[in-house]
């Protein structure tokens, strides 16, 4: 039993005063409206002899002033509520990138060495942990009370969640969108390590190939190398230096190629065409599993940015 | 129909005309009646039967979650309970209860009108509503559903087992009862006003009831709609949702959104409306700031329909949208502080008396209160990234549903109640219910926001252990609840037989509904009324000494 919560991650105590900055400022006006009602009906009870005196006045100003007052304070904690959330929204550039899949009713949690956990996610503390996650059927969520972090995991496309631990130690990780019957059995833990036992881990659980490793064996097999080569760039654009860089497309805008736009183009390569090429890909859409979409992003992405950041 | 039947007997209306309820005995007179008052008596039946069902699907919610593991062994049972407690608590009872029910009841004879604009349209409301609801039970019943009332797809669409089509065919026909009786109201409202009922002389109950109506009549057909695409989907396999076959699941978040958000207000305004009206019965005045209060309700209704993007804030919509959902969510707290100051302006040098109706719509103002200050915390988005889907959010909209809809419910039957039945019900035990309904109430849900601080998810059959005792409190109160939900039907109805007769104006109200006898005659008035005051043109504090 326990009425207090753990503060694991770098935002969970800036998350525990925004709410009690709510929960003061709630507190203050359920003291004026509890308060005022009761006086009142107290003293203005009807067998109360007191002198009413004349008519309550209809003060606008004075219920315009109330009004815009309690407005203002609870305007200060939106934009304050709103630049957490920006900063949440946006992982820095160096954070450590760790892939999550979604099914009913478990977590898979791909590391970037090839290290895989079901139902566990083990992460090192102090260093910023960038989670892409996506669901294999319906919509889940990844939600670490211990962090103060949420983030619905869909089907069909990356979503991504960041935190910070700063604080060693096993944490619950549950599922918090109805997902089926299983709902409740979704839940699982991640275990914030000290370095050290972090490389430990990593050493313990690693396997013969990288998650890029395993992604360049894909990358043949589903026959991607026959057009996507380092050695010409008839058919297809090479795909070395092509991680976060921006890419011209056939409508004339551009979009960044990152973690999703990559996908996208796997499985719908004719809705963004990069300029100059005609749309011959075919789609693998229903052929490549969510399991191997990842691995192939992460061999695309071990190529290399010609823009580094 | 029996009970009607020996009541009519022992119920002579003072002007020789027969009461509404003494109007025609049989069934037949009943069910093809397009009379506004006795269609409120077959939706207030209706609705009763629904509460207690949705009640009993809660009572066992919180008997599986006394105990971590989960007292009902079954996950599929407890899913299948919660989507049958929100599917009739939100469309076949809180939508009907006040605005349809009591509305029905008492609109007419606000406005000085002898009936609705439509009394037909009015009487195949009713029958598409239980048309509607059988469907919806029957699917609950015969093997139920478990996706939540929210039905979010693609669980819902390709999924879930169960009779989810039945259910939302259910909810579509419903839905239709909602739009008529909407539009019946808004016609009715336009034309049928007594001569010299301007809009500023108008009850507030009837101001909140027309946003109900606008609202109704707006947004139900984007809920039908959704449902049809979902029916469509899960039958045909038409790629709206889900995207295995090419579709959006955030397309269904943000249409069932924009119906589901505006309904939470079809929910409230009506209860607002009901306080407006008794907190100045009951302390002998005028209600503080008319004009203010009275286009708030249009300003909640207007507003309403651009803020549902925050129940989507980690739900995958863009940075961008999720800012200014937040900001506009800020927005239509306004007009709702708004009421809630010019309620205790009212009570400000009032004579206030305690009866059982004034208790509830002061127990309203505390509990909508706090709904409305923990709904800030989720409007504010890093609050929220932590709040949403947990325990809080049921909290919170339990404060405004519950503490606040079903308190301005209760508060409005008991108010209205000797005019419907024509009986005074045990005053006593009518304020002890609802002392008690606020005590329990506090007790099963104030334990909640904790919960959800602490980080325990909705819908979950089992929880981690450090969570029991919070939820062994919850449970707790819910037992007083459901007891205090109880009494009313046993008193309510003992007063039926055995209740002194009312007078026309047993609280010395203003308003033309107190100026009929109790029970009002069929026609509602002899004369129609000609409206020369303002609807709380009670004695002005300091000039005179009123009624004792």
């Amino acid at each position: 039993m326990k009425f207090s919560l753990a503060e694991a991650s770098a935002n969970a105590a800036e998350t525990d005063y925004l709410i009690a900055g709510f929960v003061a400022v709630s507190a203050a006006v359920l003291a004026v409206v509890f308060g005022l009602m009761l006086f009142y009906v107290v003293r203005y009870r009807h067998n109360s002899p007191i002198d009413r005196g004349q008519i309550a006045e209809r003060s606008f100003r004075f219920e315009v002033s109330w009004t815009a007052a309690t407005l203002l304070i609870f305007f200060g904690l939106f934009i304050w509520g709103s630049i957490m959330y920006v900063r949440l929204y946006l992982p820095p550039s160096n954070a450590l990138k760790i892939y999550v899949v979604a099914k009913q009713w478990m977590w898979k949690a791909e590391h970037a060495g090839g290290q895989r956990e079901i139902d566990t996610l083990h992460v090192p503390v102090n260093k910023p942990v960038e989670l892409v996650m996506t669901s294999q059927d319906v919509i889940h969520d990844f939600f670490v009370p211990a962090f103060r972090v949420k983030r619905d995991v869909l089907p069909g496309q990356y979503e991504t969640l960041w935190f910070r631990a700063d604080e060693v130690g096993t944490y619950h990780l549950f599922c918090s969108q109805l997902c089926g019957t299983g709902h409740a059995a979704m839940i699982g833990s991640v275990v914030v390590l000290s370095d050290p036992d972090y490389a430990k881990w990593l050493a313990q659980n690693g396997t013969s190939d990288t998650l890029a490793q395993d992604g360049k064996q894909l990358f043949i097999r589903y026959g991607c190398s026959g057009c996507h080569n380092d050695h010409g760039t008839v058919r297809a654009p090479s795909l070395v230096g092509l991680y976060g860089s921006p890419v011209p497309l056939s409508n004339g805008t551009t979009v960044t190629a990152d973690d999703r736009y990559i996908r996208d183009s796997i499985l719908q390569p004719r809705s963004r065409i990069v300029a100059s090429y005609a749309p011959v890909m075919p789609s693998f859409q229903g052929v490549i599993s969510e399991g191997d979409l990842l691995k192939l992003v992460a061999y695309i992405e071990s190529l290399g940015s010609e823009n580094p950041p | 129909m029996s009970q009607t039947a020996a009541l009519n007997e022992r119920i002579a209306s003072p002007l020789g005309r027969p009461s509404y309820l003494a109007d025609g005995v049989t069934l037949k007179s009943w069910l093809l009646t397009t009379d506004h008052k006795r269609i409120a008596i077959l939706y207030m039946i209706s609705i009763t039967v629904f509460f207690f069902l949705g009640g009993s699907a809660a009572a066992l919610i919180r008997y599986n979650l006394i105990v971590p593991e989960g007292m009902l062994r079954s996950a599929e049972t407890y899913d299948r309970l919660f989507t049958m407690h929100g599917v009739i608590m939100v469309w076949f009872f809180l939508v009907p209860a006040v605005p349809v029910t009591i509305g029905n009841f008492v609109l007419p004879l606000m406005i000085g009108a002898h009936d609705l604009a439509f009394p037909k349209i009015n009487l195949l409301s009713w029958y598409l509503f239980i048309a509607g609801g059988a469907l919806a039970l029957y699917a609950l019943f015969a093997g139920g559903v478990d996706t939540g009332w929210t039905f979010y797809a693609p669980l819902s669409t390709d999924y879930a087992e169960g009779n989810v089509v039945l259910l939302v065919t259910g909810i579509f026909v419903s839905g239709f009862s909602s739009i008529a009786t909407g539009l019946n109201f808004i016609v009715t409202i336009h034309r049928l006003r007594a001569p010299g009922m301007t809009w500023y002389r108008m009850p507030i109950f009837l101001w909140s009831l027309y946003s109900t109506s606008v609202i109704m009549v707006l947004a139900t057909p984007v809920l039908a709609i959704t449902l049809l695409l979902l029916a469509f989907e899960r039958i045909f396999h038409v790629g709206v949702f889900d995207p295995r076959i090419g579709g959006d699941p955030l397309l269904f978040q943000h249409m069932f959104w924009f119906y589901s958000h505006p309904a939470v207000y079809i929910m409230i305004l009506p209860g607002l409306g009901v306080v407006s009206e008794i907190i100045p019965a009951f302390s002998g005045k005028e209600l503080f700031g008319y004009k203010f209060v009275a286009w708030c309700s249009i300003a909640i209704a207007v507003i309403g329909f651009f803020v549902w993007g925050h129940h989507m804030f980690v739900a995958g919509q863009s940075l961008y949208a999720s800012v200014v959902f937040s900001m506009l969510s800020y927005f239509v707290a306004v007009p709702s502080a708004i009421k809630v100051f010019n309620w205790l302006g009212t009570l400000h040098k009032g004579y206030i008396r305690f009866d059982a109706p004034m208790l509830y719509a002061l127990g309203f103002i505390g509990l909508f209160t706090m709904g409305g200050l923990t709904g800030l915390f989720l409007a504010a988005l890093a609050a929220d990234v932590h709040l949403h889907d947990t325990y809080f959010v049921v909290a919170h909209f339990h404060y405004i549903m519950v503490g606040g809809m079903v308190s301005a419910y209760f508060g409005a039957l008991h108010y209205w109640w000797p005019k419907i039945s024509g009986r005074i019900y045990p005053d006593m035990i009518a304020r002890a219910a609802a002392l008690l309904m606020f005590l329990g109430f506090n007790l099963t849900f104030f334990p909640q926001f904790i919960l959800g601080y602490l980080g325990m998810p909705r819908r979950y059959h089992s929880y981690p252990p450090e969570f029991q005792v919070l939820h062994v409190l919850s449970s707790a109160g819910a037992t007083i609840l459901a007891v205090a939900y109880l009494m009313p039907l046993f008193y309510l109805t003992w007063s039926l037989f055995r209740g002194a007769g009312a007078p026309a104006n047993p609280w010395d109200a203003k308003g033309l509904e107190w100026q009929t006898p109790s029970p009002p005659f069929t026609a509602n008035f002899a004369v129609t009324p000609v409206v020369t005051e303002g609807p709380y043109a009670y004695p002005t504090p300091g000039t005179s000494q009123p009624h004792v």
